[in-house]
């Protein structure tokens, strides 16, 4: 692996059901910083069936210098080994330095199997991306040990330095409909034998409630509150917030709410990320 | 049927403390478990052998003391546990680890691979797909459901927003997640008997392996640097009217890439 | 001497924990407060080989031992009283004797079925006038040709109404005293036996304690448990081994109290400190603590005794009488500790106090203990 052959940061564009999602922007605004730290370009690879002109088009406007369009009637809804084909052969082919996928439930199936093809390092779940100045190498962060520990990881010897990066970390740029750039399309056959698997249903449908145990947001209310329309209001808070509604011991009692809501001494152990309290 | 299932020992990352006065990690006293995500795949493979005879061998890649994990697995009702275990194998990042476990499972006959989702220490999920590549054989990840037929597996795969139902010849691999089953306990019986049954022990003379892959020295990505992240400062308190309140907190919530 | 519990044992330790925590704890209020036996906790500790530890895997067993059972009843006394002293009386007063004093053909008849949980089982001796005066035997048993005849009533029988399998003890020849007594294997489902009236009871609510009628109950001499007029010393035996089964619910009640006040006292604060910080709440914890030890080593002692086949007698009186004083001391202390919160229903400490005092009494009550203990001492 002649490391000084490969050039370029590159980014996966995740695609479902024709729709670019969230995380590509947000990956194509931190690389577009890498990219500009290293002065080598920023490539978009976009996979899937049907790919429009448009599609291209909102990721050059999104940070892109180049999409490659991998545009394939087998591609079309997500499989592993399909679309394990047609990145591995758009690596090999444009010899990127550094690959970005997102650290979903596609990317963090996609990523392995791409990586131990390709026979290189691949860390996941990113909250930091830089580079250091001395070696250009990527320094990428992470937690682990349950989110105890951060660790900084590299891949001195191996190309491409591929991560996965976790949604929602990184910042999208502004659209900017005036950037241009270059669109190609890469052609990859992807043949029946590729198609390992048989999808035999597909349900597209949103996540039902989970635990307070398991939640990530929590807006919590207490008798502060005053009344029970109140602690109903929280709930949209919640919603938006991408989270559930939790209670103090006080308001279970008085049955504004159930006991499976409760937090607290004798309520449930929770540990999410951001916890909002009010009028406990 | 032959069923291979890959379990980690694993601290119990939920009961771990950092030291408020250094900031580093207290690991002396965390319990160590057999990860979650593993154990429901283990559970799955003991279901199959309880309906259909399935044989199932547990594998684990790891210091000497994980043998505790492994007769855990044979107390639960396992059929065998293999313990991979050598000072070469150490500092290994999934790359090798998975090229370690796959040299392993390659001595070994087998039909299906059941993997956990991800470790709780490494957080990576990366291990069970990297096997199936190093294998050349498919892989499904973010396994919830599963039913066994002659010569192919029916799983249900999930997504974030949704799930597929799919069906994969044998031989194949799945990466299971913890909230697919509830796991077994230990038997009584399987207690009493779990410390006279073989754990085997394989070192890298045991297996078929190139050694530019194993071990710290085969991993293409190394830790340059790791910190706890702080102990906690006390907060801020801001006595306001609800607007500017509010307006302080929607600019925190900003700055933190909530909103 | 070794103190390290074996590989085995600390295995079990752990998945007993797991088990308590996961299955038995989310119940615990429920179990008392409505006075429910825990049917479906019940079933899931005969799925996993709980009802049968110490007997072998020849009569459906673990093929475990004594130190495990009483692990387990003390793992499950932590969380919930009730849970753990059904197990002690299904393992101990039932399955025992019939493993110990039965035929091959009783053993190989009852054994596999309760070691499974595919029957509970029950001990009754004690009668409205036979409590610590256990030798005041009124129920009788007449032979009659192939059967005995059994009539009378037993009061305060733990497991009354779920169990299937009792040992049951009457007079068979009253001229003999002590030595008239025999013991006889009761099935639920005989003509003529009953359940009675159901205790409402200050503690281990959730403990289905009922009176037992016998009206010319016919029992098969096939039922006769060791032989006719061995009753009492059967009973005896019998009650030595429960001894260490209610050591155990003791030493797991006292064990839980603490554990609870110290989540309790690390969060609570007054004065601007949490009450764990001032050094009478510390004292009082260390009490408790240095105490429940003495307790569990005294209890150990006893299981590995028996384990090892050696008279443990004594030992087991001494376990049963120091942990259930103990327990009573420690969980009165807990409540203490909690303040006026520990008085209320929300926190466990207060069911924890109540569900001790029994330990002090039945299965023999301390001064029974004392009378054992005493005559090892003076022999």
């Amino acid at each position: 692996m002649n490391i000084s052959e490969y050039r370029g940061v590159m980014v996966f564009a995740e695609q479902r059901r024709g729709e670019i999602q969230k995380v590509a922007f947000e990956l194509l605004g931190a690389g577009r910083g890498i990219a500009d730290t290293l002065q080598e370009p920023l490539i978009a690879v976009l996979a899937g069936t049907h790919l429009t002109d448009a599609q291209a088009a909102s990721l050059i406007a999104h940070g892109a210098d180049r999409v490659i369009l991998v545009d394939d009637p087998r591609l079309g809804v997500y499989m592993t080994e399909p679309f394990t084909k047609a990145l591995t052969a758009v690596i090999s082919a444009e010899k990127p330095g550094i690959v970005f996928f997102g650290a979903t439930t596609i990317g963090r199936d996609l990523a392995p199997r791409v990586s131990a093809r390709l026979k290189t390092g691949l860390t996941a779940d990113c909250t930091a991306l830089a580079i250091d100045d001395a070696s250009r190498n990527l320094l990428m962060t992470r937690p682990a040990f349950g989110g105890n520990i951060m660790a900084t990881i590299i891949c001195p010897e191996h190309r491409p330095q591929m991560s996965t990066v976790r949604p929602g970390v990184m910042r999208r740029l502004e659209a900017d409909t005036a950037r241009t750039g270059e669109t190609v399309r890469f052609a990859c056959k992807i043949e029946a034998a590729d198609v390992n698997v048989e999808i035999i249903e597909e349900v597209v449908q949103k996540e039902e409630k989970k635990n307070i145990e398991d939640a990530s947001v929590l807006v919590a209310g207490g008798r502060g509150l005053g009344n029970p329309e109140n602690f109903q209001s929280l709930q949209n808070l919640a919603e938006m917030l991408g989270g559930q509604v939790a209670a103090s011991r006080a308001v279970v009692d008085a049955g504004w709410t159930s006991q499976d809501k409760q937090v607290g001494q004798t309520g449930k152990t929770v540990r999410p990320d951001l916890y909002l309290a009010c009028g406990i | 049927m032959k069923i291979i299932v890959c379990i980690k020992q694993v601290p119990d990352t939920t009961e771990v403390k950092i030291n408020p006065t250094t900031g580093t990690l207290i690991r002396e006293g965390v319990p160590s478990i057999i990860n979650p995500d593993d154990k429901s795949g283990l559970e799955a493979a003991l279901v199959l052998k309880e309906q259909q005879g399935a044989h199932v061998t547990v594998l684990s890649m790891g210091p000497p003391q994980a043998d505790l994990a492994l007769r855990e697995a044979l107390a639960m009702g396992a059929d065998q546990a293999i313990l991979l275990s050598d000072r070469a194998f150490g500092g290994a990042d999934t790359w090798a680890t998975s090229s370690t476990l796959a040299a392993a499972i390659r001595k070994l006959e087998w039909d299906l691979i059941i993997c956990g989702r991800q470790a709780i220490d490494g957080d990576t999920a990366q291990v069970g797909p990297q096997i199936a590549e190093h294998l050349q054989v498919p892989h499904v990840s973010y396994v919830s459901e599963l039913q066994v037929g002659e010569k192919a597996i029916e799983v249900k795969r999930k997504f974030e927003d949704g799930w597929q139902r799919l069906r994969v010849q044998f031989p194949c691999l799945i990466t299971t997640l913890k909230d697919m089953n509830q796991a077994r306990y230990m038997s009584m019986a399987g207690i009493y008997s779990a410390y006279k049954q073989e754990v085997k022990v394989w070192g890298l003379a045991d297996i078929d392996v190139d050694q530019a892959n194993i071990g710290l020295k085969g991993s293409p990505t190394r830790v340059k640097a790791s910190y706890t992240k702080g102990t906690r400062s006390a907060g801020k308190v801001y006595e306001v009217d609800p607007r500017d309140g509010a307006r302080i907190i929607v600019e925190s919530l900003k700055e933190k890439f909530i909103i | 001497m070794d103190f390290q519990l074996s590989r085995e044992h600390q295995l079990l330790a752990t998945t007993l924990k797991d088990f308590a925590e996961n299955e038995v704890r989310p119940l615990a209020r429920e179990t008392d407060e409505k006075e429910a036996f825990p049917v479906s906790t019940v079933e899931k500790m005969a799925r996993f080989g709980m009802l049968g530890i110490p007997f072998p895997k020849e009569f459906g067993g673990a093929g475990g031992d004594n130190l495990g059972y009483i692990m387990a009843v003390e793992a499950l006394s932590k969380v919930c009283g009730t849970t753990g002293v059904i197990l002690s009386a299904h393992t101990s007063l039932c399955a025992a004797p019939i493993y110990e004093f039965g035929t091959d053909e009783q053993k190989r008849r009852f054994l596999p079925d309760l070691a499974a949980g595919r029957k509970i089982g029950a001990f009754g001796l004690t009668e409205p006038n036979a409590g610590t005066d256990a030798a005041g035997q009124q129920t009788a048993a007449v032979l009659s040709g192939d059967k005995y005849i059994l009539t009378g009533s037993k009061i305060f029988i733990t497991n009354a109404g779920y169990a299937d399998v009792y040992i049951v003890f009457a007079m068979t020849d009253r001229s003999k005293g002590t030595r008239g007594i025999s013991a006889f294997i009761v099935e639920k489902g005989m003509p003529g036996f009953s359940i009675g009236k159901k205790e409402e009871k200050m503690g281990i609510r959730g403990s289905s304690t009922c009176e037992l009628i016998f009206e010319n109950v016919e029992v098969p001499v096939t039922n006769l448990l060791g032989r006719e007029g061995g009753g009492f010393g059967l009973a005896m035996k019998t009650l030595d081994g429960g001894r260490i089964g209610i050591g155990a619910q003791a030493l797991g009640l006292a064990q839980g109290a603490i554990d609870e006040t110290v989540r309790y006292v690390k969060e609570r604060k007054q004065f601007g400190k949490t009450i764990g910080s001032f050094q009478n709440t510390q004292f009082q914890l260390a009490d408790m603590q240095a105490r429940t030890d003495a307790a569990r080593l005294l209890v150990y002692r006893a299981a590995c005794l028996k384990d090892a086949k050696q008279p443990y007698s004594t030992e087991a009186a001494m376990a049963k009488l120091f942990a259930s004083e103990t327990a009573m001391a420690v969980t009165t202390m807990a409540v203490q500790l909690h303040g006026g919160y520990g008085y209320t229903r929300e926190y466990p400490v207060e069911r924890m106090m109540r569900d001790a005092k029994i330990t002090e009494i039945y299965e023999g009550t301390s001064e029974v203990q004392k009378m054992v203990i005493s005559a090892a001492v003076l022999k």
